[in-house]
């Protein structure tokens, strides 16, 4: 079996500047930190990322904005780090960032289509807002839904709880989030695992995400306090 | 009058019934949990993946990997599942929240809401906000009547919608409103305040219940 397992600096090796990037979480709990600090170490630029939040400064996806490494931030909400809206609105080109906010379940079930070979989905989400903007509108039994397109990366990042060395992994607590589904909808999965086990230890009943889907497993992540 | 979020988290308590799926939001709404009547037992959805969320922890229990949608520590009731981000919202989509309970920047007489921008001054995302008014069964806006005497229901929402013809109710610390085909309803009025109070703290017309009731 291939050996998949690789530090922190080798498995970012093969992000390149202007990738997109998914990375999972929720308000950083259940980002793999590790995978965020080797990104800032390696430098990349222009990147978009695919984000459900900017997490907060200093922590997930927040280390890579501070960084200016982000030129496009696809998220449902950036409320919790200011540094988002100065980006926003600065005037040194350098330093700006667009931001692209997109409804939680529109931004989850895209990446799922991604990830499941769907062409887009149709939902009511949006419906009447700002949201509905350029996108068709199409009824379906006399209800108006709007066509989304699906969402996929270049690579993935990713925390697991417990990854065996197939990459078999399971998320504990609130840690699943956008995991799961960003497993499926990127060219290239790096999970950074709290903890690695052998191939047999994770009881496939518990398994949420398959091996298939990961490339690479870090070693050394951990449950970290918000 | 006492604590007018209290009063607000008191009333809108009422509202659940004994088995209800409900989302809370960030604030406010998350202190309606504490008020349930007695033997109203309600399964608390959060859109970060917990069905049957429980209340914080006792500190130094705290688990750093279970939290809720606003990242503050959480426990789980015994029966409680987890679940990723698209199970997660096709639970809230698929009309299987009861009730989500929310606040507002502005609500309106036809029951659209804003609540997640103010152009040019404050742009932090609608994060799970519009799946949930879309899909809950109910929608149930909790907040203060006015901002710093500012009406925040009018007859039509200046700022952009999260949802249009969502809002069912709005609870605030003068009443209870329903939102109906003719208009916003009165329905209860706390006894701190008259009718002319409430009529002119809300910036559309107000249709007073001929049924109006005192809000406890």
């Amino acid at each position: 079996m291939k050996d998949k397992i690789k530090t922190a600096d080798e498995a970012v090796s093969v992000i390149k500047d202007g990738d997109t990037i998914m990375v999972g979480g929720f308000m950083a709990c259940g980002t793999p930190e590790i995978l965020m600090d080797a990104l800032v170490k390696k430098g990349v630029k222009n990147l978009t990322i695919i984000c459900n939040d900017a997490g907060v400064p200093g922590r997930g996806v927040g280390k890579l904005i501070t960084n200016g490494q982000v030129k496009t931030l696809i998220a449902s909400h950036v409320g919790l780090n200011p540094e988002v809206a100065q980006r926003m609105n600065t005037d040194v080109a350098a330093d700006k960032l667009e931001c692209i906010l997109v409804p939680q379940g529109t931004l989850a079930e895209r990446v799922r289509a991604g990830g499941a070979g769907l062409g887009g989905f149709l939902t009511p989400t949006g419906i009447g807002t700002i949201v509905a903007e350029g996108k068709e509108v199409i009824r379906v039994d006399g209800r108006d839904y709007l066509l989304e397109k699906p969402l996929k990366a270049d690579v993935a990042l990713l925390r697991g709880s417990v990854t065996d060395r197939f990459g078999n992994t399971t998320y504990n607590g609130t840690t699943r989030t956008f995991n799961p589904i960003m497993a499926t909808a990127a060219e290239h999965v790096i999970v950074g695992a709290c903890e690695i086990v052998e191939v047999g230890d994770i009881d496939p009943n518990h398994v949420v995400t398959s091996g298939i889907f990961v490339d690479t497993i870090v070693g050394g992540e951990k449950p970290w306090e918000i | 009058m006492g604590d007018i979020k209290e009063i607000i988290a008191r009333r809108v308590a009422k509202e659940l019934k004994d088995g209800d799926v409900v989302n809370l939001g960030i604030g406010l709404p998350t202190m309606v949990a504490n008020h349930l009547p007695e033997g109203v037992e309600i399964i608390l959805q959060s859109e970060n993946g917990i069905m049957g969320m429980g209340p914080a922890p006792a500190k130094g229990n705290e688990n750093v990997d279970m939290v809720n949608a606003g990242a503050q520590y959480v426990t789980v009731k015994p029966g409680a599942m987890f679940f990723d981000s698209a199970t997660s919202f096709g639970i809230i989509r698929g009309g299987h929240v009861d009730a989500t309970i929310l606040g507002a920047l502005e609500v309106d007489e036809k029951g659209n809401l804003s609540n997640w921008i103010v152009p040019g001054k404050m742009v932090p995302g609608m994060g799970g906000a519009m799946d949930l008014v879309v899909g809950a069964k109910k929608v149930i806006i909790a907040m203060q009547h006015t901002q710093k005497g500012e009406h925040k229901i009018l007859k039509a929402c200046t700022l952009p919608y999260t949802a249009v013809g969502v809002v069912d109710m709005i609870i605030t610390e003068m009443g209870v409103m329903e939102v109906t085909d003719k208009g916003i309803v009165l329905t209860e009025k706390h006894a701190e305040f008259t009718v002319d109070d409430i009529k002119a703290a809300t910036g559309c017309d107000l249709i007073i219940s001929p049924d109006l009731k005192e809000m406890k």
